[in-house]
């Protein structure tokens, strides 16, 4: 269990971690997400007692790190970012020399670093000198390092990096299944690695927390989320459909997002503030009543790139949030099979058109 | 896990890195010749006529100049040019743990160099009769001395992660604790300091301290100047991490 309570760190004049709290329990995997630069390493590196904090505490499992850093330090398995090693050592011995660290010997530290090696599938290079690997196997060296003494407490900044998709998924099934007895704090920038992995996720920003949840109720913060896609054939005006979707009960606006001669894609964003029900059923329900020639309907899951972008994006929020749902409009118009080439290009002109945008956005931002 | 199985730990293998690299068996080559070189030409060894081992001994606050600060760089910095430091700053281990082990380990690896210079006792031995006991103070002077400029070396090891800077820095550290010491330095500055002075001063050398040694005469103040000199750079190699980490 990990107890982080108003950690801040300053380096210099900069904030780099402001004030940060949370807790993980046995059995949990935090996933940390936030742009680079958040301050996710720095947390890291306080929690593990590498860097003192500037102010606030940390407890691992009962022990704080900084007034018993031996003892909390001996619950803890930490990868750090680079995932670093003794290039001149032999993986072996690297393993061996982690293991006498953790107090162990004899008989225990043998099996110790034996369970390391089946955990990372390292068994094909035990002899080898780390500066003769590659990226992935110095990689899992580090993680097999992290993992000899069965920490209860697992710290990983950034697990999959340098991975191949192969080791990627290894790695995560690892992380998942490890995560059932353990504590663990991961961190990383592939946010398809929080939704298959953490069982609860935590954005930061500038060294603040800005979202902390499950996947799903992140997910469900995206702007999109909820919406309910409907494509339509008939011969009604795209503009008049939209108005009469509108019109409807539970639905605050209405938007086109494909109009192709006969064929419509519309999108209704529910009204949060009123009780939904299941608004794709009822609309359903009532474009099918009307004859208006349904082809398909789904509800926009949400996704975590929104989220994460739309909280982590600097200043210039707004303008490049718009952006970013202008991609997504213009993905959608692709994920409908019946849109035309032509139409596609124009959606992904239209794309990139928002994506510079958003890009000048995020310039102005930073420059101000 | 007891304080001394985690220097054990951290020694052996900064050892085994040592004689890992090829760089260990050229560096004790070196150094044989070197020793060599001094004792036989400059040393004047058989020239002298007695049997002892001072043109031997008298040499070595020279030859580490340049020597022990080479064995001695790697220590820290490699440990931040490879970003291992936050591997071993995490690990259920004290700093003063690290540091102790890392700098036992070069010291027994200047001391297993030192240990190869045997033929020379033996050398001595079959020509005359050398009072052996004052051999062994010598080596043992000698060590200490090697001890406390790897104490420097440590130090100014953890103040870069380039290894060539820790490297320039100890040697000209080092030397000022020659020089302070060094007989025409010292009568140079008698012109200018009262005698008090320059005897205050070259207390602080390691000249000073290693003159009895030569001699044969290893006074327990000339230790305790050298482990104190180990301590103090010790100490400062452990403040010099800790505010790098802050």
């Amino acid at each position: 269990m990990i107890e982080v309570n108003n950690l801040s760190k300053v380096f210099g004049t900069k904030t780099a971690v402001n004030h940060l709290s949370f807790t993980v329990q046995k059995g949990e995997v935090l996933g940390f997400l936030g742009p680079n630069g958040a301050g996710k390493s720095t947390s890291m590196r306080m929690i593990t007692g590498y860097l003192p904090p500037t102010s606030g505490s940390v407890k691992v499992c009962g022990f704080d790190i900084v007034n018993d850093p031996i003892a909390a330090k001996r619950k803890i398995g930490y990868l750090p970012e680079a995932a670093p090693s003794y290039a001149d050592m032999t993986v072996i011995s690297f393993l061996n020399f982690s293991a006498e660290l953790r107090g162990l010997s004899g008989q225990a530290k043998k099996a110790a670093v034996r369970r390391a090696v089946d955990l990372t599938f390292l068994d094909s290079v035990l002899n080898q000198d780390i500066d003769t690997l590659s990226k992935g196997y110095k990689h899992r060296t580090c993680l097999a390092q992290s993992l000899i003494h069965d920490p209860e407490v697992l710290i990983l900044d950034e697990p999959t990096d340098g991975l191949d998709p192969n080791q990627k998924h290894e790695v995560r099934q690892l992380i998942k299944r490890m995560g059932e007895t353990k504590t663990i704090i991961f961190s990383t920038h592939i946010l398809e690695e929080v939704e298959a992995v953490c069982s609860r996720a935590i954005i930061i920003d500038r060294g603040n927390i800005v979202a902390n949840g499950t996947p799903a109720e992140l997910k469900a913060s995206a702007a999109l989320a909820g919406s309910v896609l409907l494509s339509l054939r008939s011969g009604v005006d795209a503009e008049a459909l939209r108005q009469r979707v509108a019109a409807r009960p539970g639905v605050l606006r209405g938007e086109i997002v494909v109009a192709d001669g006969p064929r419509v894609v519309l999108r209704a964003m529910p009204d949060r503030s009123k009780a939904q029900g299941t608004l794709s059923g009822t609309l359903a329900q009532w474009a099918v009543s009307e004859q208006l020639g349904l082809e398909d309907i789904r509800v926009e899951e949400g996704r975590l790139d929104d989220v994460f972008r739309a909280l982590t994006v600097t200043d210039a929020a707004s303008q490049a949030a718009k952006a970013a749902e202008a991609i997504e409009a213009a993905k959608a118009a692709e994920a409908i099979e019946a849109a035309k080439a032509a139409e596609a290009i124009e959606a992904a002109k239209a794309a990139e058109a928002a994506q510079q945008a958003a890009q000048q956005a995020q310039q102005q931002g930073e420059q101000a | 896990m007891s304080a001394w199985s985690g220097i054990k730990t951290i020694a052996k293998r900064e050892l085994a890195a040592y004689f890992d690299a090829p760089i260990a068996y050229v560096f004790i080559v070196i150094f044989l010749l070197l020793a060599g070189f001094f004792t036989f030409t400059f040393g004047s060894f058989f020239e002298r006529g007695e049997a002892s081992l001072v043109s031997f001994f008298s040499w070595h606050p020279w030859l580490y100049l340049f020597l022990v600060p080479a064995v001695g760089m790697r220590l820290w910095a490699e440990e931040r040019r490879l970003g291992t430091m936050e591997l071993l700053m995490t690990m259920p281990i004290a700093p003063w743990q690290a540091i102790v082990g890392k700098f036992l380990a070069s010291w027994i690896f200047i001391g297993i160099a030192l240990l190869f210079t045997f033929p020379v006792i033996i050398t001595v031995n079959w020509l005359g009769n050398p009072d052996n006991g004052v051999i062994i103070a010598g080596y043992i002077g000698s060590l200490f001395m090697a001890g406390a400029y790897l104490a420097v070396a440590s130090m100014t090891s953890a103040l870069s992660r380039n290894q060539v800077v820790s490297f320039v820095l100890a040697v000209m550290i080092c030397l000022a604790l020659i020089m302070v010491g060094f007989d025409p330095v010292t009568s140079l500055l008698s012109r200018w300091a009262s005698p008090n002075v320059i005897e205050a001063i070259a207390a602080f050398s390691v000249m000073t301290h290693f003159d009895g040694v030569v001699k044969g005469v290893l006074d327990f103040k000339d230790v305790v100047y050298f482990a104190s000199v180990i301590g103090f750079g010790l100490f400062t190699t452990g403040v010099i991490i800790r505010s790098q980490r802050a």
